[in-house]
Parts: C-alpha cells; structure tokens; sequence
C-alpha cells in the first residue's frame, strides 16, 4: 500500500508533531526487537504479574521507551499543574463532587434519564457485560446493523463486547488510532488513554503490513497513520452504526460529553444514522458547572495538554437519527457498597496514576492481566474477581505517588494497603508470603528468639538472617549485593558502650 | 525530654554506624536517650504484606518497650510511617496512642522539635545527592513533592545545608521510587531491581560522589544494585553527616 502523505509530511525537515500536546520528544529505538505480549492468561489462576514484567523489561528497548515516554507525559502534566494556581482546590472540589454524586447516585441517575428521554435519547440500563452486550446486539440487529464503528472504551472491554460481536457476525471497526492498532494485532489496550503505548513504531509496522498490507519496512509515524486513515475511512462512511464511550453524564442537562484527541468520537457518533453510547453509571456529575471542573482535570492530568482536541457534547439524536444510551452497573453498585474501596468509583480514567507508577513505566500494561493495569488496576480488578487478581495489590511499592497525582484524589496507595490486609485475611494471599510472614511475625516479638536468628560476624553465614531467607525465593542476590554483616550489631556495641536501661535506676 | 532510641532491625544488623550516629548525635543536643536492648522490629514486613494478625505481637513488643518515654526517634522513615500510621493490628489503648504520636524520625525531630540551627562540629566537603524515602516525602511529609502544587520545601536539605563544605547533585528523577518497597524488594525482584539500577544510573549522571537519605533500606537496595553495577558511589545515612563524618 503507498499512502498519499500530506506535503507537509512527506518533507523530513519538518518539525514533526508527535501528538495531541504536539511538545513530546520523538522516540526513535535503535533496532527491531520482537514486542514482548502480555501475562499469560489460565482461566482462573491467579495472574502472575511478575513473570510477565520481567519478560517486559528483558525486551531493553520496549522497556526504556515505555518508560521514557509515559515519563513525558508525567513531566508534561507536571507542567500544566503549575500553570494553574488553584490546582490543589480544583482537585479538591473535582472529589467531592464526585463523592457527591455517588452518594446520591440513584437520585441523579433517575433525573439523568428523566431529562435525556426529554431530549429523544432513548435509555438503557443494563445490570452487567451480558445485559449490555444483549442490549446493543438487539439494537443493532433490529435495525440490521453489520458494520458498527467505534470509538475506544474501557467499559466495552470490561464487557467482552468485540467477542460478543464477532461471535453474532456484527463487524466492528475501532477509531481510536491505538486501539485500532490492538485491535489489528488481537490484544487488549494496555493504558487506558494511550492504548498501544508499550508498542514501538516498528511493531505497529509489522501488525499493519499483516493486516492493512503497509511497507513492513517503513515505520514512520506519519506514514503509518495515513495507511490506517486509508483504511479505515471508507469503513467508517459505510457503516450503519456507531458507539461512543462517554467522559461524562450531565444530570441536570440529560447530556453526556465524550473527550478525545483525534475526533474518531465525532465521526462514529456523527457519521451513522444511529448513536449508541456505553456509560458506566459512576459517570454521573450533577450538573454543567461541575464538569468545568473535570474538563480542567481531564487532559491535563492525562497528557498534559490543556484540554482534549474535540470535547463533545451529546444532547440528543440529529434529525432522521437515533440516539441510545445504555447505562452500565458491571460491579459498580457493590463496589459502592465497600467500605474500604468504594472510592475507585471517583476515577475518570485519567490514566495520570499508569503514567507516574515507577512499577507500571517498567512492566507495561500488559502484564497486569486485566481490564485495568497500573495502580488504579490494583485496587479495582479484584473487586471483578478476588482470587485471579489476588497478586496485583502486591504490584506496587505502595510509594503513594499516584495517589498525589489523581485528580480526584483517590487514595490509591492506601487502599492498595487496604487489600493486601483483605486478601490476607480472606486467605487470598500466596502461601510462600503467608508462610514467611507468619515466621517473621514470630521471631520478631521474641528478642531473644530474634537475636539468635540473626548472623553472627564471622560465622560463614555472612547473609540476610534466617527469618528473611525462610523461603524459596532468597530473590535478593540475583542482581544486587548482599550487604555485608559488620562485625557487631548495634546491640551489641549499645551493651559495650552505653549504661543500659534500668541500670542508672538501680544506682 | 527522656528519649527512647528505636534502631530498626537492618540498622541494627547491616548498619550499626548509623545506629551509632543516630544516638551520639541526639547526646550532643543534651537529651537523655537510651536504647531498650529488647527492640526488635515495628511490625512493617507483616503489615506492608497485609499480615496484620502476624504483625500484632511484634507492635506490642514495641510499644512495652517504648511506652515510658516522651518521645521515640528512629533513624527510618518507613519505620516511623509503619508506627504512626499503620500500627492498628493491636487495641488501641493510651500506651499505644502514646507511643504512636510521640515517634519521629530523625530529620523531623531535628527539624521541628529540637528546631536545631547549627551542626558546628559537621563539615562534609563532598558532592552529594538526596535520596527521599518514599514514606518520609508523602507520607510523613519531610519534603514538597513533584505530584503537588505546593510550595518548594525540605527537611533534610534544610539540615544538610549547616553542614560546612557539603555540595548538592541534582536528580532527573528526584523523588522517583527507588524499588526497595519493604518485601517488594524479594517478591517482586525483578522490577524492583530494575528502578535500583535506573536510580543508580541517575545518581551517577548527577556526578554525585555520596548518596545520603535518612533511609537505610533504600540505601542498602540502592548500594546492592551500585555493587553489582560497579558503580563508584558511597552510601552514608544522614545521621553520620549531621554527626561530624567527614567521609
């Protein structure tokens, strides 16, 4: 396929925008190295997110990239933060208007339907993935839909949909660059705003010559767009339908605004006759001047710009078109219900937290194994399932960093904590882990047991003491030094060299 | 002011230096200090494990042995997080309250408690960078963060900065997790391997010739992997500096 470049494209001195926020530094790797998949998947085991990051990080150059590219966009955010003086108040306020509204989720809900049906968008409610893929496969087929066009959502993925619809013979074609880009190579998004970030421009090259039959040799960005524009456009003029996520759902206005950067949003809801959108019901704020709060947040916790490209607002069907929304729970009603995790709902997939995570930058989304990577995976997936997720609380070096990033003020960190104490508890945790705790907890309240454990001097032990080796890990010297053991503990200098304790009473 | 000096388990076993340091340095501002020989542990690999039942014996433990004194200080950051903030596995009785509201951390009890002006016997004339423990920069709150607008502040600059001829390197990463992460460091070794390998390198660059933090642990994760790298960097606690080490 030879794609009409743009003039402007086509000259190599031009000064290349790489994205949206058009100041990210191009990345350019070095060599061709085979992309690294994701955490092996065995159906209900619990996903190991370990071997899948250290697949991730022996692929040097996947890794360096991945990392140094999500940086930019912490840096890049970092930037617009300072930019805006009542940062802090707005993530103040953009929280508690969310806890707000969760709190009162069924009265807003309701007033969201009352007013939207007003507008002519026709409501649905669908209690979970099946309900809502039954839903739109109804829709679509009465109206016989093959072709649906899309733009990317998390809550679809959460549902299984692109399965569903392939299995029922309804074509669909993503929009979002990214996603598109998984689509093609048959994985999930790995970020949830940058969904095929742990790619290198050489492997979306090779998927394309694969699937849409591009130069496999040439990798230039912009070429490489311009194949899938090709592509992709005459789908998306041709089909019947078209689905949205949706960013926010405006109670009071019975609208929802949808926020992207390249405008796919705009074609698959504007192109077809009929407009589908998916919402999951934590989407919910009261009213306009709350979302001018998010609006402020949105991109520039993201990406760092100051706002997305297209902002989108959906207030009903066109003339001769239809508009449907369908209302999504999947789990949300009884996470509310959790005392201790109930503020995940609070999240507007920012994607702020993936980007700052020293733990995320160096595995890849992929390796998490679920819907949702990065801390905010950690504390959502296994409110899904328990036991598949029990591993990923423990992907994190809880440094709370993601936390001071969110901006609604998750407590992420904390509620990671929060997990780990609940798995433990609920007998969700590794026997390795349980077992080496359970020691550590024992030699620990005994000083005189923890004494004995630890190495002497010069005995031929010069090594971690007992109670931490009481496993078949010993993981620590397999790339880095064992600290030597000096040759007294402080204990043992303290009983030399100082009074002890209850002696200068005695005197 | 009766203080109680709590030398966590590491420090104890790999960096009794530290633990030195920590208790002449505290002596030398006149305070009684004294260090209970039956400490062991705050309880922090259990409870950062979810292990909280495993945890509760050990937080008694530190609270006997803590409980008569004004205030406790520990050279660790983490340690000092894990008392005040994360020590629920046992009833919460006046002791407990006691101890959990009186530990400080060293930088901190020099800082906002001693409010200590000068270290004239200090004199460190090397190039050195600062190493924030994550719990000390956002939980304890020693230092603003990258993450928050707020306004530029650190504790243990503002110490380290009465120390004659000391020199500071900058960090591309500043406050960037170094991957110790308490039992982190063993289960998840691989990744947590590699964030002590990407700090190394940026503390490196920073032409730094010491590292100082007021951690040991992220320290000995951060010396294991600058070992193995052959990296030419020393590690030294912020307590040997503020006590008069010259190297």
């Amino acid at each position: 396929m030879t794609a009409e470049l743009h003039e402007e494209l086509t000259d190599p001195h031009a000064d290349q925008l790489d994205h949206g926020a058009a100041s990210s530094r191009p990345l350019k790797s070095r060599i061709s190295e085979p992309q690294p998949r994701g955490a092996k998947i065995r159906g209900n085991r619990p996903v190991d997110q370990s071997e899948a990051a250290n697949r991730f990080m022996a692929a040097t150059e996947h890794e360096a990239m991945h990392d140094a590219r999500l940086w930019d966009l912490r840096q890049k955010r970092d930037k617009e933060m300072h930019g805006i003086e009542e940062w802090e108040e707005l993530r103040d306020l953009a929280s508690g208007i969310k806890e707000h509204t969760l709190s009162k989720l069924d009265y807003y809900l309701e007033l969201f339907e009352k007013n939207a049906t007003a507008n002519g968008i026709k409501v649905h409610w669908a209690k979970d993935g099946a309900e809502h893929n039954a839903i739109v496969l109804d829709i679509l087929r009465s109206r016989g839909v093959e072709l649906l066009i899309k733009s990317k959502s998390m809550l679809t993925e959460e549902c299984g949909f692109r399965e569903f619809m392939a299995k029922n013979n309804v074509e669909v074609i993503e929009t979002d660059l990214g996603e598109r880009i998984q689509q093609l190579d048959d994985e999930a998004p790995s970020h949830v705003v940058v969904p095929a970030v742990h790619k290198l421009r050489t492997d979306v090259a090779s998927v394309f010559a694969k699937t849409i039959g591009s130069d496999p040799d040439n990798a230039d960005a912009h070429y490489l767009t311009e194949c899938q524009r090709e592509a992709t456009r005459p789908l998306i003029l041709s089909a019947q339908a078209g689905m949205t996520g949706g960013n926010f759902v405006v109670a009071e206005t019975g609208t929802f605004v949808v926020c992207t950067n390249e405008g796919n949003a705009d074609l698959s809801a504007n192109t077809p006759p009929l407009h589908i959108a998916s919402i999951g019901i934590e989407k919910l704020i009261p009213g306009l001047d709350d979302l001018a709060v998010f609006i402020r947040l949105l991109s520039r916790s993201a990406l760092g710009s100051p706002i997305t490209q297209y902002t989108s607002h959906f207030r009903g069907p066109r003339e001769g078109s239809e508009m449907h929304v369908v209302l999504v729970d999947n789990g949300r009603s009884e996470r509310l219900g959790m005392e201790k995790f109930w503020p995940g709902l609070k999240c507007i997939r920012c994607g702020a937290c993936m980007n700052t995570c020293p733990v995320f930058r160096r595995s890849g989304g992929l390796s998490y194994g679920a819907t949702y990577a990065g801390p905010i995976g950690l504390i959502i997936d296994p409110t899904f399932n328990v036991h598949k997720y029990r591993n990923l609380p423990y992907s994190s070096t809880m440094n709370g960093s993601c936390t001071n990033v969110c901006p609604v003020k998750i407590n992420i960190h904390e509620q990671i904590a929060d997990w780990r104490r609940t798995l433990a508890g609920d007998g969700e945790i590794s026997p390795v882990k349980k077992v080496m705790m359970k020691a550590a907890g024992e030699v620990l309240a005994s000083p005189v047991v923890y004494r004995a454990s630890l190495p002497l001097g010069r005995s031929a032990l010069r090594h971690l003491p007992h109670f931490m080796l009481y496993n078949k890990l010993n993981t620590w010297g397999r790339k880095r030094d064992i600290p030597e053991t000096p040759k007294q503990t402080f204990n043992e200098w303290y009983r030399k060299n100082r009074k002890q304790p209850g002696e200068g009473e005695k005197s | 002011m009766k203080v109680g000096l709590f030398v966590p388990c590491y420090v104890d076993m790999f960096h009794p230096e530290t633990g030195i340091a920590t208790l002449e340095l505290l002596e030398r501002f006149g305070l009684s200090v004294e260090y209970p020989v039956d400490q062991t542990c705050c309880g922090q690999p259990m409870t950062n494990t979810g292990c909280e039942r495993e945890a509760a014996k050990t937080e008694e433990l530190f609270v006997r042995n803590f409980e008569k004194y004004d205030y406790v200080v520990t050279p660790s950051g983490s340690c000092t997080n894990q008392v005040r903030n994360n020590m629920t596995a046992i009833e919460q009785s006046d002791a407990v309250k006691h101890v959990r509201s009186r530990t400080y951390e060293l930088v901190e009890f020099l800082h906002d408690v001693l409010k200590v002006d000068a270290f004239p016997w200090a004199e460190f004339p090397h190039r050195v960078a600062l190493h924030n423990n994550c719990n000390t920069l956002r939980n304890l709150r020693i230092a603003s963060m990258s993450e928050r607008r707020e306004e530029p502040f650190s504790k243990p600059k503002a110490l380290l900065k009465m120390v004659r001829g000391i020199e500071f390197a900058d960090l591309t990463r500043p406050d960037e997790c170094c991957g110790f992460g308490g039992t982190f460091s063993v289960f998840e070794e691989g990744v947590s391997a590699k964030m002590g390998q990407d700090k190394v390198t940026d503390q490196l660059k920073s032409g730094a010739e010491y590292v100082t933090s007021s951690d040991s642990s992220c320290m000995m994760h951060q010396e294991g992997c600058a070992r193995r790298m052959g990296a030419n960097l020393k590690y030294i606690h912020i307590a040997q500096i503020l006590n008069g080490a010259r190297a």
